[in-house]
């Protein structure tokens, strides 16, 4: 006997992942997932986002690892509350792992909250957690055909950061080719192209971000779901 | 590698959905794969053959269909397929595309006894 069954398989992961986004709604609290490959500067792109922006805003975050607890203590020392999740495998974080840590939590004395994925250029990209928005990371280190052949981060991204603009002389990367396709995939993508490591390009980084905090907290005092 | 989530979510719903039809055994299964999703065919069947063992869903054929992307511009008022993942209308240039196809990750239909 055949049998019409039309569900997404993602579904109960959609489910739990709305839930935890109308949780953050309530708190006026602008959540952020951010992507990248393993070593293309999630940690430290997070650090110096927070060095900008925590004397204006209070700031979560949410790290996941397959392994270890070293990223959050490196988020901690900046004075800002973090939460590891050890995915013990798992290359993605879900709704569910997200879920788990509220309780550690209290929403209501935070204005923007960072989920630090596991770094993986393939995986995160399907599963919601309950975000504004998704940011990844591509530096400039990995080669510049990597939007075409990982198309789904790009195209599922609100924000492209080109870390590592510093070592553009020493490696064969062309940022025109990641701009042109990229934004093929994306043509709203928003792109920054930063380094972590001189500064170069993270004041409009960070001054485009808390733009987007205060709109969410204004939109709310409007009253509108933003 | 996240087809073993993939397979797990997968297998939830077809065991609530046999228990709805009263179904003893799981015959076949067909999916839609969006080209967009990144799902590698081979390892969601090899984790689905392996969590799907001493169960009524063992044995099952996984058949997955690999639906490619199409655009529709609401300027031109008409559908497009999208080639080499560029999401821009090819006859106005518009980039407020809409993406109607080639992003899913769904069920269609099972055979079961």
């Amino acid at each position: 006997m055949k049998v019409s069954v039309v569900r997404n398989i993602l579904e109960a992961n959609e489910r739990i992942a709305e839930q935890n986004k109308a949780l953050f709604q309530e708190h006026h609290l602008l959540v952020i997932n951010l992507m990248s490959s393993p070593g293309a500067g999630k940690t430290s792109l997070l650090e110096k986002t927070i060095d900008a922006l925590k004397k204006d805003l209070r700031i979560g975050v949410i790290e996941g690892d397959i392994q270890s607890t070293s990223d959050a203590e490196r988020i901690a020392r900046k004075g800002v509350p973090a939460v590891q999740i050890n995915t013990g495998g798992a290359c993605h974080l879900d709704g569910n792992m997200i879920r788990e840590t509220f309780p550690e939590f209290d929403f209501s004395q935070l204005d923007l909250l960072v989920v630090e994925n596991v770094g993986n250029l393939v995986c995160p990209a399907e599963f919601k957690v309950g975000e504004d928005f998704k940011v990844m990371i591509l530096s400039v280190a990995e080669g510049d055909d990597k939007p075409v052949k990982y198309p789904l981060m790009f195209h599922e991204s609100k924000v492209l950061l080109i870390n590592k603009i510093d070592l553009l002389p020493y490696v064969d990367c062309r940022v025109d080719r990641i701009l042109k396709d990229s934004l093929n995939i994306n043509p709203g993508l928003v792109v920054f192209q930063v380094s972590c490591k001189t500064g170069e390009g993270l004041e409009e980084w960070t001054r485009w971000l808390r733009e987007r905090v205060k709109e969410k907290s204004r939109a709310f005092k409007n009253g509108s779901q933003g | 590698m996240h087809e073993m989530s993939i397979a797990q979510s997968l297998i939830t719903i077809l065991q609530e959905e046999m228990a709805k039809h009263r179904a003893t055994a799981l015959r076949s299964v067909r999916l839609s794969i969006g080209e967009m999703s990144a799902i590698v065919p081979e390892s969601l069947s090899f984790c689905f053959e392996i969590i799907v063992q001493g169960t009524p869903l063992e044995g099952a054929k996984l058949l997955m269909d690999r639906i490619p992307l199409k655009g529709y511009c609401p300027d031109c008022e008409r559908p497009f397929d999208i080639k080499d993942f560029i999401f821009v209308c090819p006859t106005c240039g518009s980039t407020t595309i809409e993406t109607i196809a080639g992003q899913e990750l769904s069920i269609v239909e099972m055979e079961v006894e």
